[in-house]
């Protein structure tokens, strides 16, 4: 990203502000700390105004008030269904009120009901049917030119018996034992691989982080030192 | 006290120090490594490249600068690519921060190295839209029931680009790059599965492994990480050799990170030592 | 009144979405399209409550000087600036007509110079405390904790040059031992065939807890009886 002699130095020092906590807390991070939760708050309320409140709600329900700054609510007519969701929008904010917070369950109903409806289809679609529909593959994979392609036919067995046996170890209704038992650590051991896999990752993902802002440290010194 | 007594009580600032060593002195000597691309992050340089020309690609942004050094990479890639393949590219987010995350690839890469692409004609910013996965549901049907205009203010009907767009399935690819929820999970279950819309994504690694169950059926391909943007780096420069100069950035980073994961192997090999080592002790 | 109207709520809007995936035509789709459209306005003024709790909770204890108020200042200028040139749309070029992220608009600078590196520099950290961590409590006490090790060292050494260089020297015949190619197979099939797992398991107490909520039994969403 280029940035401005400015930025960049405001870049280097919040970042030594924030990395000054591994060394100890001190009042150069908490300064840091508390300037990033009120940012953060006030910018995620502005983009939702501007990118959605505005355009999506007032622009709707009263275009002539904007048109003068949003030329494209100029020749929209009026849609006054949309007063329910800013009532809904407004009942909300009756949270936080001392009394009368309990309107705002109206709003979270609408919220809550929503996700359930969507997520309850979506879920079951892509998550249930299709995930076992992808599980459904041959155990024998036959090469082209004749023959057992023993490598992927390994695979496809890991793979079948690798969610077959995780799925019975989260079936809790029933002691793990016996048979049961067995397939259930096989399902274990699939599982640990998954999370060794996943931690693997995710210090990945961590040092990935840190490299960026080491580079924009460095930036900084470069601009301030002419070094690297 | 024995070594293995002050390495059981180790200050964590040292592995702090150590960590921190580990990632600064590779970056100064700045070593790069060749990547080999693997099938999963080559699918989706394959279907772009299969793409004709004309083809409309969204690009959300679902990510905050937080993971910027993971995603950028991978998002100036597929610009670069996209644009060169004179694909039409829209982006939009359902992440706050995402809108900004786009104007800088705008303003860094877009701008300056694809002069001739004309603003409205190739390439739109829809910006951000509250809503999530509801968002996602809502554009499915109809792209204009939220997006009335761009993030410049210009109405969406006088974009020439979006004028064959009017929902979410008159995309030819959606090429997410996803930090977390909402993402590209959200973008599989909400538009990819319901409305048979390919769906490619570029994720942090934190999230990779999680995107694993979707490939190939519902999912075109995936670069997982910086390693996922090294390797469509990679594959990049191999096809257009013009963009070895800058489009480097993940390949230059897997060094110092080689060199971090090292350090933090042989750090859990030492506690290991530790404690098979206490244990044995206790034991006699 | 409290609960009943919310509880009606719910499964009028739950319904009528599942509904409306299996009866395409009207009102349903009608339904579907606006509900979605409110529902996205709706989470605009979620960051509104989020906001206005901000300020109740610093302006709490500026008011009462408890704690740590005097970094609460430092929260609500942050907050009030970073609103204020945002709505306002102040400095820079485009003014109220233009983008609010224009280039060379002061909340622009914002975003670039204080939200960036904030943002950025809070997670950066986690790499230390996730090394100091391993080093601390990642032990190979059990088979599990071995083969969760084992499996976290060969994608750890796989996804960089190093297993390149570490399993090279192994003939084609035995190329599918080389650690980045035992990573990429790890990650493509056992690691598939767990998340699988977890996902189904999911989908189905998604499934589970949505019909729940819809019907009425899953109650917790609305509160304390008060």
């Amino acid at each position: 990203m280029n940035l401005s002699p400015l930025e960049l130095t405001l870049n280097g020092i919040l970042t030594l502000m924030i990395l000054s906590f591994l060394y100890k807390d001190n009042p150069f991070y908490k300064f840091a700390e508390h300037l990033f939760v009120g940012v953060s708050a006030a910018y995620w309320m502005v983009q939702g105004v501007w990118q959605t409140l505005m355009p999506n709600l007032i622009a709707r329900i009263t275009p002539g008030l904007v048109s003068s700054f949003m030329p494209e609510a100029a020749d929209r007519a009026p849609e006054y269904h949309f007063i329910i969701p800013a009532l809904f929008g407004l009942l909300l904010l009756t949270r936080l009120l001392p009394k009368g917070n309990w309107l705002s369950r109206w709003a979270l109903a609408f919220v809550v009901g929503y996700a359930a409806g969507t997520n309850f289809v979506r879920y079951l679609q892509s998550d249930f049917v299709a995930q076992i529909q992808s599980t459904m593959l041959p155990l024998l994979v036959l090469r082209d030119s004749g023959g057992i392609d023993i490598g992927q036919s390994f695979s496809h067995i890991v793979l079948i018996v690798g969610v077959f046996s995780g799925l019975v170890y989260f079936f809790f209704s029933k002691e793990h034992k016996g048979v049961t038992g067995s397939i259930s650590r096989v399902g274990i051991w699939i599982l640990m691989i998954t999370f060794g896999a996943s931690f693997g990752y995710t210090v990945m993902a961590r040092i990935s982080l840190l490299l960026g802002r080491m580079q924009v440290l460095m930036r900084w010194i470069e601009q301030i030192f002419g070094i690297f | 006290m024995s070594i293995l007594d002050n390495l059981q009580n180790l200050d964590r600032r040292i592995i702090f120090l150590f960590i921190g060593l580990a990632v600064i002195v590779p970056l100064i000597f700045n070593l790069t490594f060749p990547e080999h691309p693997t099938p999963i992050v080559t699918a989706i340089f394959d279907f772009v490249e299969s793409l004709p020309e004309g083809s409309v690609v969204l690009m959300p942004f679902d990510y905050d600068p937080s993971t910027a050094p993971e995603l950028d990479p991978m998002a100036t890639a597929l610009m670069r690519h996209c644009l060169t393949r004179n694909l039409k590219v829209c982006t939009m987010a359902l992440w706050p921060e995402g809108q900004g995350m786009a104007n800088n690839i705008f303003t860094n890469v877009v701008e300056p190295e694809f002069p001739e692409k004309v603003y409205g004609i190739d390439y739109v910013n829809l910006g951000y839209k509250a809503g999530a996965q509801g968002l996602i549901n809502t554009i499915l049907l109809n792209m204009r029931s939220m997006y009335t205009a761009d993030t410049r203010g210009t109405p969406v009907d006088d974009l020439p680009l979006m004028k064959k767009v009017i929902t979410l399935r008159d995309f030819d690819l959606i090429m997410n790059f996803s930090a977390g929820k909402p993402g590209s999970k959200e973008w599989i279950q909400f538009a990819g599965d319901p409305g048979d819309i390919p769906i490619a994504s570029g994720s942090t690694a934190v999230q990779a492994p999680l995107l694993y169950p979707y490939y190939p059926s519902q999912m075109v391909g995936m670069m997982g990480g910086l390693k996922g943007a090294a390797e469509y780096e990679a594959a990049l420069i191999e096809a257009y050799p013009q963009f070895k100069e800058q489009t480097s950035i993940a390949t230059q980073l897997m060094a110092p990170q080689a060199v971090a994961h090292f350090v933090i192997i042989i750090f859990v090999i030492i506690g290991n030592i530790i404690y098979f080592t206490e244990r044995k002790k206790k034991r006699l | 009144m409290k609960k009943t109207i919310p509880l009606l709520i719910t499964f009028f809007i739950g319904l009528s979405l599942i509904l409306a995936v299996f009866i395409p035509p009207e009102p349903f789709h009608t339904m579907n399209r606006e509900f979605s459209v409110y529902f996205d306005i709706i989470a605009v003024f979620a960051f509104i409550l989020g906001g206005g709790n901000l300020i109740r909770v610093h302006g709490n204890r500026i008011y009462r000087k408890t704690g740590d108020f005097k970094y609460s200042y430092v929260t609500l200028i942050g907050f009030f600036a970073t609103l204020i040139i945002g709505i306002f749309k102040i400095g820079g070029p485009p003014g109220i007509q233009g983008e609010v992220m224009a280039e060379g608009s002061w909340f622009r600078f914002i975003f670039n110079a204080i939200l960036t590196p904030l943002t950025a520099t809070m997670f950066a950290l986690l790499a230390f405390y996730v090394a100091s961590a391993s080093f601390r409590a990642f032990r190979a006490k059990t088979t599990e904790a071995t083969i969760l090790l084992t499996a976290g060292f060969i994608i750890l050494l796989g996804r960089t040059f190093l297993g390149h260089y570490l399993t090279s020297w192994l003939p084609d015949t035995l190329s599918f031992l080389e650690i980045p190619n035992l990573a990429n197979w790890i990650m493509a099939w056992p690691n598939t065939a767990g998340q699988r797992a977890i996902v189904i398991g999911i989908a189905l107490g998604v499934v589970a807890t949505s019909l729940r909520i819809i019907l009425g039994i899953e109650r917790s969403y609305l509160g304390s009886e008060d």
